[in-house]
């Protein structure tokens, strides 16, 4: 657990900590003694082939997925079944979906609000004013009276960024926030991501953007089948992986860009 | 010309059509769809002909040589001889002119009939209220708490002066319009419930109850059901206490509409990507701010066609209330029929019924398609 911490040198307490977590889909054991800890103020990419278990770790953190063994402690609260405990987490916890999950029924603006308004008990029009400037800070505020469905995917994928700030967490968890898109949208999200970083935010990333988790990683995690096989700052990690299987892996990714 | 080449010759012409409608108006569009090829000219001629006798037989029958009143002998019956007569030759919308106020409000007091006819404009006023969406807010519960018990007092009596009448005299429409509207408005919500709680994967208790209620319902017919509330209920009650006719039947009503509507509404509930209760989690709302304003919305605007489709199946059921003895407007137009000068006029007063409940019915149908429209506008895509 410690070690994570050594790694990157970043001080504070650690914002999540996961110690041997393991999973199982039935039989089939999808994580394997799992352990991570991500400082505050720390960004961390996850990278690894499909079936890695990466996205799996990542959704355990805000608990849509749940673990059978371990610990995990986010913002200093333990994820148990305590519901109580869990909203405080999530309440914290922004998360960005590969497939964006914008709710297509809301304008931009109301999905915007909806998570202020009712959890944070924000008057309406404080949250709207909220939701404006960050939609703002995604550079998309003239589509705030659009629906989802008239967006491209880019902005679709910039709304939920925005989305997930407006309830102001500690935490933002990116699951594959690029996969889905065309190219020429891709640079847009990875462009708001890294405008993000620059603020300080805490962040766990799955993503194979290489270039992003360079330009803004301090710890890249590499999982293979369930456990965590190697991790480092960037830079060490793809210049000399030190296990065969980084190395196969960033041969096929390097052969893919 | 052999059939294929009719057939593939007909295809260019629909897509013509959809040109010509555009361009060129009614001749056009009637000479690209109707009169396409010598095929289609000749079904054309023949459904026309076909169409344009029944509607002559049936303008000549129901109007030119329909009779519209009966003059009355002095003891105040009808004399039906005219219409005898005419019998399969013109209609006798006498014996509608002559009962309308029976069928539609059974043997309510004559005098007093303007109560029910009041509770009648009262629903069809509740109706277009609700449909219409700006008043779609948390007032319009209060609007139908204040118009069960206007309906109450109109119907009951016995209170502000009026004439208090008891349940045995009601009949018609308005029995008609209390069972399917309270049915289905109680039914709804009900639904809803038990389709979220089929769908519960943290409650297997409440899960197993939901499952057993629909699956136990839907397998009994809803006469059974009906005949178990009239006839079985009250014999397990203890002696004195007796839960009206009416109020069983609509309980009854109420839990039948319930297992059905709640399949329908477990349709949208499954039809809705897991995603979007994901992302409605990692917001931190709370199980029901999720339900409430992301899950339900969709699934129901997805489920809008079985749902009105299940409405208008069940205002029509409601007319098998009576085989427990209550009085809708369909076992008043058999009453009506029991009147020994009108015995043989059943085809009228079947048409006449048959109006309302198209009337009723066709409405639900045109309402929820533009409800549709109105609903899914956001979902280009």
């Amino acid at each position: 657990m410690s070690q994570a911490m050594e790694n990157e040198g970043l001080p504070g307490r650690p914002a999540i900590v996961l110690d041997k977590v393991n999973k199982w889909y039935g039989t089939m054991h999808v994580l394997r003694d799992v352990s991570l800890s991500v400082a505050e103020k720390e960004r961390v990419v996850v990278c690894g082939p499909s079936g890695s278990g990466k996205s799996t770790m990542i959704r355990c953190i805000n608990r849509l997925e749940t673990h059978q063994e371990g610990q995990i402690i986010v913002d200093g609260t333990e994820l148990t079944d305590d519901l109580r405990a869990l909203d405080t987490i999530r309440r914290e916890v922004g998360m960005v979906f590969q497939s964006f999950n914008l709710f297509p029924h809301l304008t931009i603006l109301e999905n915007c609000t909806l998570a202020p308004i009712w959890v944070r008990k924000m008057p309406k029009a404080e949250a709207e004013e909220l939701a404006m400037s960050y939609l703002e800070r995604v550079k998309i505020p003239e589509q705030a009276r659009k629906y989802p469905g008239q967006l491209s995917g880019g902005q679709q994928q910039r709304v939920a960024i925005a989305r997930a700030l407006c309830m102001k967490p500690k935490i933002m968890l990116f699951d594959e926030p690029t996969s889905v898109l065309d190219p020429e949208m891709i640079k847009e999200v990875l462009d708001t991501m890294i405008s993000l970083a620059d603020t300080g935010m805490t962040m766990v990333c799955v993503t194979h953007e290489m270039g992003f988790a360079r330009q803004v990683a301090h710890r890249v995690v590499f999982m293979d089948r369930g456990e965590i096989v190697e991790s480092g700052p960037p830079g060490e990690l793809f210049e000399n992986p030190r296990t065969d299987r980084l190395k196969l892996f960033l041969s096929q990714i390097l052969r893919e860009h | 010309m052999s059939q294929a080449t009719a057939t593939v010759e007909h295809i260019p012409t629909a897509a013509r059509a959809q040109a010509a409608v555009a361009s060129l108006g009614p001749w056009a569009w009637a000479r690209a769809n109707l009169f396409g090829s010598w095929w289609s000219t000749a079904v054309t001629l023949a459904l026309g002909y076909v169409i344009a006798r029944v509607l002559i037989s049936l303008f000549i029958w129901g109007v030119v040589n329909a009779v519209w009143t009966v003059p009355y002998s002095n003891t105040g019956v009808a004399d039906t001889a005219i219409c005898q007569n005419l019998k399969g030759v013109g209609a006798c919308w006498a014996i509608l002119t002559d009962k309308y106020r029976l069928i539609l409000f059974g043997r309510y007091p004559y005098d007093q009939q303007w109560r029910p006819a009041i509770v009648v404009v009262l629903f069809i006023g509740l109706f277009v209220v609700s449909g219409m969406r700006r008043f779609w807010r948390k007032e319009l519960a209060l609007v139908w708490l204040v118009t069960l018990i206007a309906v109450g007092i109109l119907m009951w009596g016995g209170i502000l002066g009026l004439p208090e009448v008891s349940e045995d005299y009601w009949g018609g429409l308005p029995i008609t319009l209390i069972l399917a509207t309270f049915g289905l408005a109680f039914a709804f919500p009900l639904a809803v419930l038990v389709a979220l709680g089929r769908r519960s994967t943290k409650l297997p208790a409440v899960k197993m109850l939901c499952v057993l209620y629909v699956e136990i319902i839907r397998g009994v017919p809803l006469i059974a059901v009906l005949f178990m509330a009239s006839v079985m209920f009250p014999l397990f009650m203890p002696a004195g206490v007796n839960v009206d006719k009416l109020l069983r039947a609509q309980i009854a009503f109420i839990l039948f509409a319930g297992a059905y509507l709640a399949e329908v509404v477990r349709g949208g509930l499954q039809a809705l990507p897991k995603g979007q209760g994901e992302a409605a989690d990692a917001l931190g709302l709370s199980y029901w701010k999720k339900t409430g304003f992301i899950i339900l919305p969709q699934a129901l605007r997805l489920v809008i066609p079985p749902l009105v489709n299940t409405f208008i199946g069940f205002f029509k059921d409601t007319s098998l209330v009576l085989i427990i003895g209550l009085f809708d407007l369909l076992t008043m137009g058999k009453v009506a029929l029991s009147d020994p000068p009108w015995q043989s006029f059943s085809t009228e007063v079947y048409i006449g019924l048959a109006l309302v409940y198209i009337a009723f019915c066709f409405a639900m149908s045109k309402y929820s398609r533009s409800l549709e429209r109105d609903l899914n506008r956001s979902r280009v895509r």
